[in-house]
């Protein structure tokens, strides 16, 4: 018996591995599928939503549904596209994000993400929340206004770092990243150095004193756009 | 203060063995001893029973019974759902504030009470109705307000009031509730006499996978209101790996409009026990869950005594009827506010002593449920129906209702019409038939399947209530003349925004902004795009949501949006001057004028 599943994105024939997701699946190919929540190294969450694909014609989160012979995998579609580009929104108009003056900015995959589904501005109100601001640890700080809940820290703290240093409290659109303690970061055992801090995709969880090392021009997203590194595994492209 | 905390909750994690797994039991239990679950006792339990505070705190925040702050002594949580504002929710709310001189969301300076608002409680059929701690007040009118104010600051609670209880087991003295059946039809399937274990011999008589080709040769489908084929999903969890497996029954029903369930856990227990037991021969199952809702808290003695009356009897325990190994039990698991929790990767997570949030498929419950080992979780009404299946046969089962959807039905029809209450029918009944039964020929429109169900316009009235038409875990809720259907909407919009569990993105932001935009129409500040917009934002929450409930919160507005369009019309207008007329020069200053404390000089015509 191979241990080859053969299946299509877009008409695309893709082999993959018994056992992976469609996105692994499509990163080994370099198909780019759009994710926030999605962190190699990290159990698949599926909260953020924006890699959603059609799998036979029914909505499916590429992160955590397994690949099966013979399917048909939808990704790059004007319809998908469309809910991608509203969900990125949300995430913008739920939380107070200022990109112009972010240490994250060109770092960031929720920028990133934004302007590769070519966004420019979000057609949803903003719900401009009041969130708090926690810097009361001597390495790291938490700015919730920048969070949009995808859960990288929850599950690193837990995963790589062996900590439990976040989880998530509330629920619905009152739901945000708790620690744990009474109320301040200082109070647990969070290192700098910890995976939890650098797996944010966004600016919500920084290093401090470390600001604006790299210069506006040379960041991560600067001259390709986000993706890229996945396409670039493509086989027409090497 | 705060050794009697450690000491108390020591106790209560001992009850449940220090298992974090029972966490539900044991934050419900600290709530009712302490009032609140304060971040001390998150501390204490967390060390317990060995997990990191923020759990604690993570399960604590998320169900709406639970609160860190201190409650009230006496917490009135009083229904302000749709129907019960029909029927003068709004009033009474307006008696207690006055009469306790506080409003909905405070608590007392005494610390004598808590006034909050609770979606549907179940009680649709007799509203207004409120949760006076854990005792179901019906019928409310503003008098009754008053003598409960009265009672509750004269003497702490509502007991000496001796308010009356309802029919049937409702005055069983272990239930003592004043809660109606209000049981209108009865066809011959849930309510007719059953001889305990009669199902069960049956069932013990052929082999576990006779008894699931039975239940699949009834076609009996779940009757939460997906529709799940039951013997399927048997057979699924009987084929899983593991010698561990679990029967969960859903006694969750949250969806606005259903009560059912209800009747069902006060008249006929004993069928549904009787129903999981058989599902566990099946599956080879040892334990069995009831997950009963926060809110039916005042059955749960009657429910332990039932279950009592059937160890007794043989009917539970070890070697169940004679059978060699056939060992099968049933613990209840109380919930504490969360619709959620009714979908089924959600209620395994409660019961897991987690957050109500939905777990990623697959794995399916079936291979990886409960504590990770295959699990069946079926409604309440499933269980009855597989029980009488057992007793009965499945051909007599099939051969009623309709083509894909065999059997009767249970509805709970509530809302403008003469006989609210339950109706056990058949599948394939029309909402035109369904009228005609209730009293209300003259609906301009009947919600099916509770929030996330349908607006049907009276040109769909010929439509049969089934799953291939109108699907329904049996909410049906019927509007009169008069009524303003966008405020349906709106009130519905507002239960899932408070309702989502916000794991996913589309849910728990797009409920929010569809439910704004919705409100900008209503406040005829609407324009055409709005409509092209929440059509447009429905469509997306629907389509990548994570779970039922995102996938089917935006019907509220879709479907009114489609059946009732002339309404939504009427409300938006052009813009003639290209201004938004949504925007408020005043709201939007509002915020700087505040800091600066001063007011901004607006120029105006």
């Amino acid at each position: 018996m191979s241990d080859k599943i053969k299946f299509s994105i877009d008409d695309v024939e893709i082999e993959g591995e018994v056992g992976q997701t469609i996105m692994e699946a499509a990163d080994a190919a370099g198909v780019y599928i759009p994710r926030l929540c999605a962190s190699k190294n990290l159990t698949p969450h599926g909260s953020c939503r924006v890699c959603t694909v059609k799998v036979n014609g029914r909505s499916q989160a590429a992160c955590t549904q397994p690949i099966a012979p013979g399917i048909i995998v939808e990704n790059d579609t004007d319809e998908l596209k469309g809910h991608r580009r509203s969900i990125v929104e949300m995430l913008f108009v739920e939380g107070n994000h200022y990109c112009m003056f972010c240490e994250k900015s060109g770092n960031c995959e929720l920028q990133a993400v934004a302007y590769r589904l070519g966004i420019a501005a979000p057609a949803h109100e903003y719900l401009f929340p009041n969130r708090d601001v926690d810097a009361t640890h001597p390495e790291i700080f938490i700015d919730r206004n920048r969070c949009i809940l995808c859960g990288r820290c929850v599950r690193a703290s837990k995963e790589l770092d062996n900590k439990n240093v976040f989880q998530f409290v509330g629920r619905g659109i009152e739901k945000k990243v708790a620690v744990n303690a009474d109320a301040n970061l200082s109070d647990t055992d969070m290192a700098g150095v910890d995976m939890a801090a650098s797996s944010c995709p966004v600016g919500a969880i920084l290093r401090k004193r470390v600001g604006f090392a790299i210069p506006v021009g040379e960041r991560l997203y600067d001259a390709k756009p986000i993706g890229s590194e996945i396409e670039s595994n493509r086989a027409e492209n090497k | 203060m705060n050794e009697n905390l450690e000491a108390v909750i020591k106790e209560i994690c001992q009850k449940y063995a220090n298992d974090s797994a029972r966490m539900m039991d044991i934050v419900r239990d600290v709530q009712s001893v302490s009032g609140g679950v304060s971040k001390d006792a998150m501390r204490m339990i967390a060390a317990v029973v060995g997990v990191a505070q923020v759990e604690v705190e993570s399960v604590v925040t998320f169900y709406a019974h639970l609160s860190e702050q201190k409650k009230g002594k006496v917490v009135i949580r009083l229904c302000n759902d749709f129907i019960d504002r029909m029927f003068g929710a709004d009033r009474v709310a307006e008696t207690f504030e006055k009469e306790f001189g506080i409003q909905f969301g405070e608590t007392s300076a005494d610390g004598l009470v808590t006034l909050e608002y609770t979606p549907c409680i179940g009680m649709c059929d007799q509203p207004p109705a409120a949760l006076i701690n854990d005792k179901v007040v019906t019928w409310l009118s503003t008098d009754m307000a008053s003598r409960i104010a009265k009672a509750v600051k004269e003497d702490g609670g509502i007991d000496k009031l001796n308010l009356p209880n309802g029919d049937g087991n409702n005055a069983h003295p272990l239930v003592n509730a004043m809660v109606h059946n209000n049981l209108r039809e009865k066809g011959n399937l849930i309510f007719e006499e059953f001889v305990s274990g009669s199902a069960l011999k049956n069932a013990v008589a052929e082999t576990p996978v006779e008894v699931i080709k039975n239940i699949k040769a009834s076609r009996l489908r779940g009757r939460g209101g997906a529709g799940f084929p039951t013997g399927m999903k048997w057979e699924f969890t009987r084929g899983a790996d593991g010698d561990e497996k679990y029967v969960l029954c859903n006694a969750d029903e949250g969806e606005p409009g259903t009560f059912k369930d209800r009747v069902i856990l006060t008249e006929a227990p004993d069928l549904m026990f009787e129903g999981m037991t058989v599902a566990g021969y099946a599956i080879g199952a040892k334990t069995g869950v009831v997950y009963l809702r926060g809110e039916y808290q005042y059955l749960t003695a009657f429910l332990e005594d039932a279950l009592q009356k059937r160890r007794d009897a043989g009917l539970l325990g070890k070697n169940i009827l004679g059978k060699d190994g056939f060992d099968f039990d049933i613990r209840i698991q109380m919930g504490a506010g969360a619709y959620i929790c009714g979908e089924e990767t959600a209620l395994i997570s409660s019961c897991e002593g987690l957050r109500g949030d939905p777990k990623n498929r697959p794995p399916f419950p079936a291979q990886k449920g409960y504590l990770g080992k295959p699990t069946s979780v079926n409604n309440v009404e499933t269980f009855c129906a597989a029980a009488k299946i057992m007793e009965k046969g499945a051909p007599w089962f099939a051969q009623k209702g309709s083509q894909g959807s065999a059997g009767l039905k249970l509805f709970s029809v509530s809302g403008d019409c003469k006989k609210p209450g339950v109706y056990e029918l058949p599948f394939g009944t029309t909402v035109k038939e369904l009228l005609a039964k209730v009293g209300a020929e003259d609906a301009i429109a009947v919600q099916v399947g509770g929030a996330c169900g349908v607006t049907v316009p009276p040109s769909d009235f010929e439509k049969e209530i089934c799953y291939d038409h109108l699907a329904t875990g049996g909410s049906v809720i019927v509007i009169g003349p008069g009524r303003n259907l966008l405020e349906l909407a709106h009130s519905f919009m507002e239960f899932f925004e408070e309702e989502s569990c916000g794991y996913c993105t589309p849910c728990r932001v797009g409920n929010t902004l569809l439910k704004r935009r919705l409100e900008r129409v209503i406040d005829g500040k609407g324009m055409p795009e709005d409509l092209e917009y929440m059509e447009q934002l429905g469509n997306t929450i629907k389509s990548t949501s994570r779970c039922g409930l995102g996938q089917t919160s935006a019907n509220p507005v879709l479907t009114t949006l489609a059946n009732f369009r002339s309404l939504y019309d009427g409300l938006v207008k052009k813009s003639e001057d290209g201004l938004q007329p949504s925007f408020s020069l005043e709201k939007a200053v509002g915020l700087s004028e505040s800091i600066i404390g001063r007011k901004s000089i607006h120029h105006h015509e």
